[in-house]
Order: C-alpha cells, then sequence, then structure tokens
C-alpha cells in the first residue's frame, strides 16, 4: 500500500476521501503542484501518474496505489531543470507562476502523446500523425489556464523543446 | 466529502454484485463523481473501482468493435480501427474535456456521467428537480444557454453533456449491460430516458446493471463521418450544438446518412426524421433546413437557448457540405 512519489514511497492514506493532490502537498509535503478549482476545470494540479498527465484533485490517492507519481518537484534531474522548465524561462511562459508547474507537467507529457501519434480535435488526417504546430500546442493545452495570459509564450517554450528533441 | 469506504470490483460479476447493494456506486476515471461527492450532489457509502474491468478493443467476427467499458478515453479516440472507420468517434472523443480528463476517464463513465447545469450543481442555493425530485427547476427561469431546447420537460431541461455519445448514437452503438439476472444488450438510442416527471431516472438500467462493454457494429459509410462542435470558446467547453455525421452521395444525392446532435437534448439526439427527409436527394442549404425544421418541430426553446434552432440548422449544412464535397 504505497505510492511512488518521485521515486519515493509514501504511504496511501487510511481516508479514501484523500485527493492525490492532497496528498502530495499536505502529506508528502511537495507544494509545487498547485490547488487550482479543486473541480477539474483548470490544470493546475496536472501531474504525471505513470506517466500520464492527470488531474491530481479528481484522482483518489488510493486510486493511485502501486502506481508512480511524478511531479514538477521529480521533472529535473537532481539539480538541474527539466528541458521544458529551462525553456518556460527562455520564453517568459509565465507572470504570477501558479499554473506554470501544471503547464509543465501537461506539456512534457502533451509532447509524448503527439509524438507517439494521439491525436487531437485539430489533427487534420485523423489516420496519419500529427505535427508539432502552434495550433496542435494551443489545443492540446487547453487544459491548462493561466489567467495572467502566458499562452504565447507557453507555445513557443514547448515548440523550442520539441525542436530540440527533434535535432 | 461524505465519508465513505472503498472498494475493488476483481470481475464483471464482482462489479455487479457490488453495484445492487445500497449507496454502492462504481468509480472509474473520477473526473464527474469524485467532483459531485465534493459539491455535495452524489453521496455513496462505497465506492467501487471499476478500472481494473476490461480495457480491451477488439474487432468483432461480425466486422464491427467491442469496447471494454473501462477503456480511457484517449485509448478510444487514438485507437488506428477508430481512426480509419470511425472517425466521427475519435473526433467527438478529442472535442470533449481536455487531454488530462480523457487520459482518466472510461467510455462507461462517460455514458454515465451527470448533467453540467449549473442548478443540479449546487446543492446549496439551486432547485434541481434532478438532484431532489420534487424541489423545482431553476433553469427554466434562469441561465439556461446551454439546456435542451427538445425532449426537456417541465420538470427538467438539462442537456445530455456528452461528445462521445453523439458519435455513439450515430453509428447505432450498442451497450452491453451485466445484472444478477443475467446479461443484455440495449442499443444507446434506447439506453436514455427523457426526463418527463422523473429527471432523476437517467437510463433504462435496472438496479445493479453495469455497463460492460459498448459495441459498434461494422458500418462503411462512417469511414466517412465528422463530428463538428459549436461552443463558447475554441476548446474545453461544453457543446452549444454539435453534430455528428455520417454520409455518402452517389450521383448528387445522398444513399446513406447518419445525423446525431449533442447539446440541444437531454440525451445524444440521433435525427431520424432529418436522416429520412434527406436521404435521395441532393445536399443544399434549402433541404437541410427543411429537413432540420421536421426534426426540430416540437422544440420548445426558452430565453436563454433560443438561437439553438438556427444554430443547428446551420451547423448541419456546414457539415453535410464538408463530408459530401458541395457548396450547400
Amino acid at each position: 500500500m504505497a505510492i511512488s512519489v518521485n521515486g519515493t514511497d509514501i504511504p496511501v492514506p487510511d481516508d479514501p476521501r484523500v485527493s492525490l493532490l492532497d496528498l502530495l502537498r499536505e502529506r508528502a509535503h511537495l507544494t509545487g503542484t498547485k490547488v487550482g478549482c479543486n473541480q477539474g476545470a483548470c490544470g493546475a494540479c496536472t501531474v504525471l501518474l505513470d506517466g500520464e498527465r492527470v488531474l491530481s484533485c479528481l484522482t483518489l490517492a488510493v486510486q493511485a496505489d502501486g502506481r508512480s507519481v511524478t511531479t514538477i518537484e521529480g521533472l529535473g534531474d537532481g539539480a538541474a531543470l527539466h528541458p521544458m522548465q529551462q525553456a518556460f524561462i527562455d520564453h517568459d511562459g509565465f507572470q504570477c507562476g501558479y499554473c506554470t508547474p501544471g503547464q509543465i507537467c501537461a506539456a512534457v507529457a502533451m509532447l509524448r502523446e503527439l509524438q507517439g501519434g494521439v491525436p487531437s480535435y485539430v489533427t487534420a488526417d485523423l489516420a496519419g500523425q500529427g505535427t508539432v504546430t502552434a495550433e496542435e500546442i494551443r489545443e492540446r493545452m487547453s487544459g491548462n489556464l493561466c489567467r495572467c495570459g502566458a499562452h504565447n509564450g507557453i507555445v513557443e517554450a514547448i515548440l523550442q523543446v520539441a525542436k530540440e528533441q527533434a535535432a | 466529502m461524505t465519508p465513505f469506504t472503498f472498494a475493488r470490483a476483481t470481475s464483471p460479476e464482482d462489479a455487479a454484485r457490488l453495484a445492487a447493494l445500497e449507496g454502492h456506486r462504481l468509480l472509474g476515471g473520477g473526473t464527474n463523481l469524485v467532483d459531485l461527492m465534493r459539491k455535495g450532489v452524489e453521496h455513496p457509502t462505497t465506492l467501487v473501482d471499476v478500472t481494473a474491468l476490461s480495457t480491451e478493443i477488439i474487432e468483432t467476427a461480425r466486422g464491427g468493435l467491442l469496447i471494454g467499458a473501462a477503456t480511457r478515453n484517449t485509448a478510444l479516440a487514438a485507437h488506428p480501427l477508430v481512426r480509419t472507420r470511425y472517425p466521427v468517434l475519435s473526433r467527438a472523443i478529442l472535442a470533449g474535456a481536455s487531454a488530462q480528463i480523457r487520459n482518466m476517464a472510461t467510455v462507461a463513465g462517460n455514458i454515465l456521467q451527470r448533467s453540467r447545469c449549473a442548478y443540479f450543481n449546487d446543492p446549496a442555493a439551486s432547485r434541481c428537480n434532478k438532484r431532489a425530485p420534487g424541489s423545482g427547476c431553476d433553469a427554466r427561469e434562469g441561465f439556461n444557454r446551454y439546456h435542451a431546447i427538445i425532449g426537456g420537460s417541465p420538470a427538467c431541461i438539462s442537456a445530455h453533456p456528452s461528445d462521445m455519445c453523439v458519435a455513439l448514437v450515430a453509428l447505432d452503438a450498442q451497450v452491453h449491460l451485466l445484472g444478477m439476472t443475467g446479461a443484455r444488450t440495449v442499443p444507446l438510442a434506447e439506453f436514455y430516458r427523457l426526463p418527463g416527471d422523473t429527471p432523476q431516472i437517467e437510463t433504462v438500467m435496472a438496479p445493479g446493471e453495469i455497463i460492460t462493454a459498448i459495441e459498434l457494429p461494422p458500418l462503411p459509410v462512417a469511414a466517412r463521418s465528422d463530428y463538428r462542435k459549436v461552443r463558447d470558446r475554441a476548446s474545453y467547453a461544453f457543446a452549444l450544438v454539435s453534430v455528428a455525421a455520417c454520409a455518402s452521395v452517389q450521383d448528387g444525392v445522398l444513399t446513406e446518412l447518419r445525423l446525431a446532435f449533442g447539446g440541444i437534448a437531454p440525451k445524444p439526439w440521433r435525427a431520424l426524421h432529418a436522416e429520412q427527409a434527406l436521404l435521395g436527394g441532393p445536399v443544399t442549404r434549402e433541404a437541410v433546413f427543411a429537413a432540420m425544421d421536421l426534426e426540430l418541430a416540437e422544440a420548445a426553446p426558452l430565453a436563454g437557448n433560443a438561437f439553438k434552432l438556427e444554430l443547428a440548422r446551420r451547423t448541419a449544412v456546414a457539415v453535410l457540405a464538408d463530408l459530401t464535397g458541395v457548396t450547400a
């Protein structure tokens, strides 16, 4: 009965009402993951569950039993930033920073989905492969709201990482 | 959130046994149910996690697809056979929610998701016959931009929120059910009940029945199909009006047509009257408008949603024109 959070085992709470979000913040003291709307509308609580992006506010911690969670704190390699974190800095992909951990976790998984062949609503040819364009990124990142309006920088940051990965 | 206990179903039979017990609710991705519990709309005493049930998508002997109830929305939308044979289904799923939610949400959970009516979701301050039968409906005289224009009743005008299900009714999908007395199959088009005097009863499922799978029949016309969703922002919003269509044209006339609408009714709305009117004729603006007038003859729009009559007609024209390659 444990959840692997950034490689460290955290016990599953006895009370099944505890969300994965509350487990991360209140019990594992990993406060990088943010509470936004707490109802699945904003994306600020996005983490990776077995590598896939999910909303930790609507995930019961007990449902993550035996699974692996990566938060913003576990994305980089030790003190080194993840390339997506660096790209958000390079392109001013934030202002207040509150939505940023969710944005970055979502962006990392989003590129994996795109490169793995998962289509989006704006992918023209469903039988083919989606391409990394600003339009695709905007559609695929629509679950992460930024009230400061840093979306242009966020799209540029993701385009930069995609370009680096392709090189 | 009211305290509850947590259980895991190990088989469909186990899930059906647990589902029959008082206060037990099935939990898939939790994207709707957990939220409703937090808001105080739902108060289960036990949640039964059914995500270990089938996530398989297999080809049936007759050339259709059988989709396990616990299949995640993303997995269904991304499946190669869905993308090539039933593109309307991929497109509809991808039009719904966000990528995070589609990664979590299951197919059966999508079918059984509940109303997004603001008054249903507000137990502290609003009247709602679906949530509290007999208490009244605050939507009728309130904010009803997202509500039904057809199929509603004085008791309830909530619109069904799913995109996926609009495509599924266009495709004649079948719902596989399992209960204590055995298994049965129901067409999705007959699965939902219109609200009438009992809006709290939303489907034909008997107590203790569970969804085990969705079956798509072989449907060659579906290879030429599309889904278009009109909403208040470009992405991550519920439909004002959506259209699912499969169409085939020969010598300038429609030889096959499947047409369904979202956002306008308490259930995904298969437009059989419009299909009948359009079959055998050309796709013109006049023909589609006339067919839609027939389809929506019983509509009873309200102050906040009367625009949907015109929006549904025009979106139908646009989708059918795109699909058939004509300029309507």
